[in-house]
């Protein structure tokens, strides 16, 4: 399985990416770490007459909190997020279900934009963004901007994306004390592309669910969040009774069927893992205030 | 810019300057042009793990890389690892406990085991079945590849590695 | 019993030093000079017309060296023949059989019949330029009517696979022992359905060519697991004579069954590389291997199971049908096996089997691992649980009083092997290996106990039981070579082709114990036509029973002539010598005769030093032709959990209790079941091919079709007993398939156990979470 002919390009810099991008559009294709996109070219299921590497842009990767923000480069390594102490302290719900993605081999190369970018519905990274209300900033010849997760990501594989733009940037809130978040999914094999998974950040006022967000992804329009459930538990205290209510209410998304699961079967997993995740959610909730 | 391109890079320790097609993927290269055939390959999609090689000191598929992409870096491959030593204490327990049959995924299963005791000091058997996860093998059923690792892993010589390792280099555990 | 030096040890294996270093030879890793390198064109349609390829564009792409339609190789290659298409004459004197099996073309000539067959030949000077090529091929295919399932394919008016076969059928078999069925004791009727799964070895098929133009000769090297019937095929269709074209399996990651049989491509890389007068290469990809190496499993059982209030089994009826997919290589291999081996270890008085095999429009179906074992081993272990819940007694209870017992044996079955011979179960205790194995789960009685308590908190949990026996050790004949060198070196030579069963060790060890040599001392040479001159190969769990016994008789005719020499050098009565290490002795003292001697003794011409009257040189050849199998046998057991949340499966614990005689190398015994259950389990809860109606195939890629990983094999503990074979001197059964047996039986039925509160029944070989989740879902509070 070898991949159609392609004319390759390794800019150094981000500029000299965007002059490329600008130049060829959609005939282009970055190509971060390439754990998404080589397959497909492998398959020959996708083809490009270009192909942009941007693994030799070293000012794409790094992680910095600045101002209460975690700012992460499109080009770091889900290796290097799950070693990092500074995300998992900023941003515990991102080191979490970094775990999740694949196998060790396969986190040494992938990308936290490239994951974006690609938006398979099945990626974690999707959801962990919609529950943290992240950023992601776009850049072209043009200009930059800002988009929140949820516009950014607009359905299977699909996104905000112009053809002369590149994802550069990743910004997350840092995480504040009064947060418990969650995250689980249910997959085949360990590694394996999610059936369902589950991402939730509650944000306690007290012992009440001032903000909740509960995302699942592995739906066949990939992460969104479950507004029916968040609403089950959202200005409450936290109860067994609620959480069952969310559970219920999740279990009722729309969802596809495909070769690894029914659609009856994905809406019960997701029912279950948030019962599950929202259960240890309980267990967590910082203690109220005298 | 089409037709060939030049790479220099490092392969098991020794400077390779080559001319090459942007497509040419990372796992032919070694094995077509340098002659290198410990590398496996089983998928050429990512899933199996048997091609997998050190790419700058970690662990990664190769067929999913371009050998246009090492330009400028490190790889090691089964073969320049057996050359110096650096994986024969999970040689030896490999052979020890039987935990090849085949031998085709057994590269891949030894780097992903040296790049996973690298990374993670003390693991509980839960973490290296997790990390032995990595890669797949259809003879042996694993348990011995498992008790392998186990016993490497606890060994003075890796803990001591694993240890060391800097504190972005090692992986907490779950 | 053969008790040795060497055989029983669990010595480590020759073969590691190599393998893990990197440093074995596969297929893909030979690499000769102006090497040309082999693409498929492939169908994208389950059944199509072939109007017309065009291939022009194709064979204008640089770097294209030919491009070869069928009609292109008619001229000078013809179909090829699956060699087990035709039953031993045996076999069908006792079977009542209307057999029919359509040719297999080399390549598609007017029709596609299944997505990736090949329907043109692609040369090039490089794998990526060949799939460059490949695109630009432009088949005009006419879309046929698209046969998708076995039953329907059987209805009239049905589209045609092959002209040939009405009704698409290609095969059919009945076998009947005993008088009939009284009406008057209790019945359970079913369907069983085994679901299509395949082999998946690591490393896929590959074909390298070499044409010698001095010698008009040719060499191919091929992951295969039977070298001889390689030669011999590819032989007949280039018109060599065998001595002329020489196979050889480096070595080979994997086979399980799926490299056991002769490929088109093993024939037209050979061609190739005549007819280019280049090196030729051909290394599938895994997309190819999963929509062309051959399928397995897939069929459906219509069984019912007739036994009296007291649990005793009265009949066994089984009709099945066999989804072949688009040609039938093995012919009715698997089926037979299934007749031979779904009454178990059971008592079973009257037996009724028939079978049919139909053609559909998917990847032909061939054996894999087990061939038919497991197959009916899920019909009659899921039978017996039936009758227990009918009963109200425990599935254990059931076994135990259906075995057949030690005192009974030989056994006579009344049904005939695969190769015609009748059946006899030639020594065992089947009681005893169930007992082992649930005393190893803690106790059939601790475990109700277990689960009547965690049934009352809402845990489902169950036991699964798999007893089984197994024929091993199958003929025709396997060979041996055994030879002293000049330099007093030892090599032998046998038929089996190794693909990770430690062949070049167990075979040393076997060697080493008949010479009292140290297997360091010995070379053992495998997989190579060029080094022996007749072979059968490495299927059916055959080769340490068979080359084993043909190692120990040529040993035996050279040890004798070894002795005489010896004899004759001391000047003494050859029943005064023995070989002790190596060495020709007078019986009671230290110093003796080296081999090294002892050859050069032999040796032909001026210095030679024999009895008078000897033939020179130190080599014999001998066969072992076994007259039928013998029986390995076994239980597995195990305890499995289903989550009450999720309807996912948890394997607490899995026990295999195994008997195959005399164990040559435990830890590879060992390695090989553990091997097979990891299979049986993949097999039953991850693998499952699934084509749509149109017989598009869905699970092309790793992601799609799912094998197990590190974390999900379940501790599995392994007991052997060892009742030697009455069959072969050394007392050797084989094991290489015994481990993928059991898993369907245990896994299903440990599924309907824990899930008996909610009358949660399973009779398809593939696991439905969903199923069981609505069932869960169902349940009261």
């Amino acid at each position: 399985m070898k991949p159609a002919p392609f004319e390759y390009f390794s800019p150094k810099t981000t500029k000299a990416a965007l002059e490329l991008l600008a130049a060829h559009r959609s005939d282009a294709r970055i190509l971060a770490g390439g754990q998404s996109l080589v397959p497909l070219l492998n398959f020959r299921i996708a083809r490009f007459k270009y192909l942009i590497d941007i693994n030799g842009i070293p000012e794409l990767a790094y992680i910095k909190l600045e101002s209460d923000i975690l700012r992460i480069g499109a080009l770091t390594r889900y290796r290097a997020i799950e070693t990092s102490p500074t995300v998992a302290d900023a941003a515990p719900l991102l080191f979490e279900a970094t775990k999740w993605v694949g196998h060790l081999p396969i986190r040494t190369r992938g990308t936290i934009g490239g994951s974006l970018a690609h938006a398979d519905p099945a990626a974690e990274y999707a959801a962990v963004m919609l529950a943290l209300d992240g950023r992601v900033v776009l850049q072209s010849e043009k200009g930059a901007r800002t988009l929140d997760a949820g516009d950014f990501i607009q359905g299977m594989f699909s996104t905000a994306l112009a053809a002369d733009e590149m994802l550069v940037e990743v910004r997350i809130p840092r995480a504040r004390n009064n947060q418990v978040f969650g995250f689980e999914e249910f997959a085949r094999r360990p590694g394996d592309l999610a059936v369902m998974g589950i991402a939730v950040r509650l944000d306690f006022d007290g012992d009440r669910v001032e903000t909740a967000r509960i995302v699942s992804l592995g739906g066949q329009d990939g992460a969104c969040r479950i507004p029916e459930a968040e609403a089950e538990i959202q200005s409450r205290p936290l109860s067994a009774e609620r959480i069952e209510n969310a559970s219920r209410a999740a279990s009722d998304i729309d969802t596809h069927a495909d070769i690894h699961a029914t659609g009856a079967l994905r809406q019960h997993l997701c029912g279950t893992l948030v019962r599950r995740v929202l259960g240890r959610a309980k267990e967590a909730q910082p203690s109220p205030r005298a | 810019m089409s037709g060939e391109h030049k790479i220099e890079l490092t392969v098991n320790g020794r400077k390779i300057g080559a001319a090459v097609s942007p497509r040419l993927l990372l796992s032919d290269f070694l094995r077509d042009t340098l002659g290198l055939t410990g590398t496996h390959i089983g998928c050429e999609h990512g899933i199996c793990g048997a091609c997998t090689i050190l790419f700058d000191g970690q662990a990664a598929r190769s067929c999913l890389l371009f050998a246009v992409q090492t330009d400028g870096h490190e790889i090691w491959t089964i073969e320049g690892l057996s050359e110096t030593g650096a994986i024969a204490d999970l040689q030896e327990a490999f052979g020890k406990h039987h935990a090849l049959q085949c031998g085709y995924c057994t590269p891949g299963m030894l780097i992903a085991a040296h790049d996973f005791l690298n990374t993670h000091s003390s693991p509980s058997s839960e973490a290296i079945k997790d990390g032995m996860s990595a890669v797949l093998c259809r003879c042996t059923g694993y348990w011995n590849i498992l008790a392998a690792v186990s016993e490497v892993a606890s060994s003075e010589h890796r803990r001591m590695k694993a240890a060391e390792a800097s504190s972005t280099s090692r992986i907490a555990p779950s | 019993m053969k008790t040795g030096t060497f055989i029983g040890q669990p010595m480590r294996r020759k073969e590691d030093r190599r393998l893990l270093s990197g440093k074995g030879r596969y297929v893909a890793d030979i690499q000769l000079p102006r090497m040309v390198h082999v693409a498929f064109a492939r169908s994208s349609l389950a059944h199509a017309r072939i109007r017309g390829i065009d291939v022009a564009h194709a064979r204008a792409l640089p770097g294209v060296v030919a491009v070869y339609t069928a009609k292109d190789l008619a001229v000078h290659l013809g179909p090829i023949y699956g060699l087990l298409t035709t039953p031993p004459a045996p076999w069908r004197k006792l079977v009542e059989h209307d057999i029919s099996i359509p040719d297999q073309p080399l390549i598609a000539d007017e029709k596609v019949r299944y997505v990736g067959e090949p329907y043109a030949v692609v040369v090039a000077e490089s794998r990526y330029i060949a799939e460059d090529a490949l695109e630009l091929i432009e088949p005009d295919l006419e879309p046929l009517s698209v046969v998708s399932d076995p039953i329907e394919a059987m209805q009239a008016g049905s589209a045609k696979v092959h002209e040939s076969a009405t009704n698409n059928v290609v095969a059919r078999f009945r076998f009947r022992k005993g008088d009939g069925r009284p009406s008057s004791l209790r019945r359970i009727r079913r369907r069983f359905h085994n679901h299509r799964i395949l082999a998946m070895p690591i490393e896929c098929r590959g074909v390298v060519a070499e044409y010698d133009s001095r010698g008009d000769a040719i060499t191919l090297w091929s992951a295969t697991q039977i070298v001889h019937w390689v030669r011999g095929e590819v032989a007949r269709q280039l018109h060599l004579p065998e001595s002329r074209v020489r196979c050889i399996a480096p070595d080979v990651g994997g086979g399980f069954g799926v490299k056991g049989h002769v490929y088109c491509e093993e024939i037209i890389v050979s061609f190739l590389a005549r007819q280019l007068a280049r090196p030729a290469a051909w290394i599938e990809d895994r997309h190819e291997h999963l929509l062309n190496s051959t399928h397995s499993r897939d069929d459906i059982h219509d069984a019912e199971i007739v036994f009296d209030d007291q649990g005793a089994i009265h009949a066994l009826k089984d009709d099945l049908i066999f989804d072949s997919g688009a040609y039938t290589p093995s012919g009715i291999a698997s089926l037979a096996n299934i007749a031979a081996h779904i009454c178990g270890p059971y008592r079973i008085p009257n037996f009724e089997f028939g079978a049919t095999a139909v053609v559909t429009n998917k990847t032909p179906n061939a054996p894999y691992r087990g061939t038919g074992r497991p197959e009916g081993s899920f019909v009659i272990e899921r039978l017996i649980d039936l009758m227990a819940r009918d009963l109200a007694i425990d599935p254990v209870e059931v076994r135990q009083r259906n075995m057949i017992q030690a005192s009974e044996m030989p056994y006579k079955s009344g049904i005939p092997y695969r190769d015609g011979v009748p059946i006899i179960y030639d020594g065992g205790d089947y009681p005893k290996s169930l007992n082992l194995a649930l005393q190893a789960l803690g106790g059939v009685n601790e475990f109700r106990k277990w689960q009547k308590q965690a049934w009352s908190e809402g845990r489902y949990i169950g036991l699964g039981v798999a007893c089984y026996v197994e024929g091993t050790g199958v003929g025709p004949f396997e060979s041996a070579t055994v030879r002293i060198n000049p330099g007093g070196d030892l090599v032998v030579a046998t038929g089996a082709c190794s693909s990770g069963q430690g062949h070049e060790t167990v075979f040393a060890q076997v060697t080493a114990d008949e010479w009292g040599l140290k297997p360091d001392d010995i070379t053992v040479q495998l997989s190579d036509t060029g080094l022996l001159a007749a072979g059968f190969g490495s299927v059916a769990s055959r080769s340490a029973v068979t080359s084993s016994a043909a190692i120990r008789k040529a040993s035996a005719v050279l040890r004798a002539k070894v002795l005489a020499i010896g004899a004759h050098l001391l000047e003494c009565d050859v029943v005064d010598v023995e070989l002790r290490e190596g060495t020709v002795t007078l019986k009671g003292v230290p110093k003796g005769i080296s081999l090294r001697e002892i050859a050069r003794a032999a040796y032909p011409g001026w210095v030679s030093d024999r009895p008078q009257g000897m033939p020179g040189g130190l080599e014999a050849t001998e066969y072992f032709e076994p007259k039928t199998v013998t029986w390995a046998y076994g239980t597995h057991a195990g305890i499995v959990e289903v989550l009450a949340d999720t309807g996912d499966v948890r394997i607490h614990k899995y026990v295999v209790a195994h008997d195959a005689g005399v164990l040559i190398n435990p830890m590879i015994a060992n390695g090989q079941i553990m091997g097979g259950v990891c299979q049986g389990i993949g097999g039953c809860l991850l693998e499952k091919v699934i084509y749509d109606a149109q017989g598009q195939n869905l699970t092309g890629s790793l992601m799609d079709y799912l094998i197990p990983v590190a974390a999900q094999m379940p501790p599995i503990e392994i007991l052997h007993t060892e009742t030697p074979s009455p069959q072969n001197e050394l007392g050797i059964k084989g094991l290489g398939e015994g481990g993928v047996v059991g898993p369907p039986g245990v896994i299903l039925n440990g599924v309907c156990d824990a899930l008996r509160p909610l009358g949660f029944e399973i009779n398809q070989s593939s696991f439905s979470q969903a199923d069981v989740v609505a069932a869960l879902t169902k349940a009261p509070a």
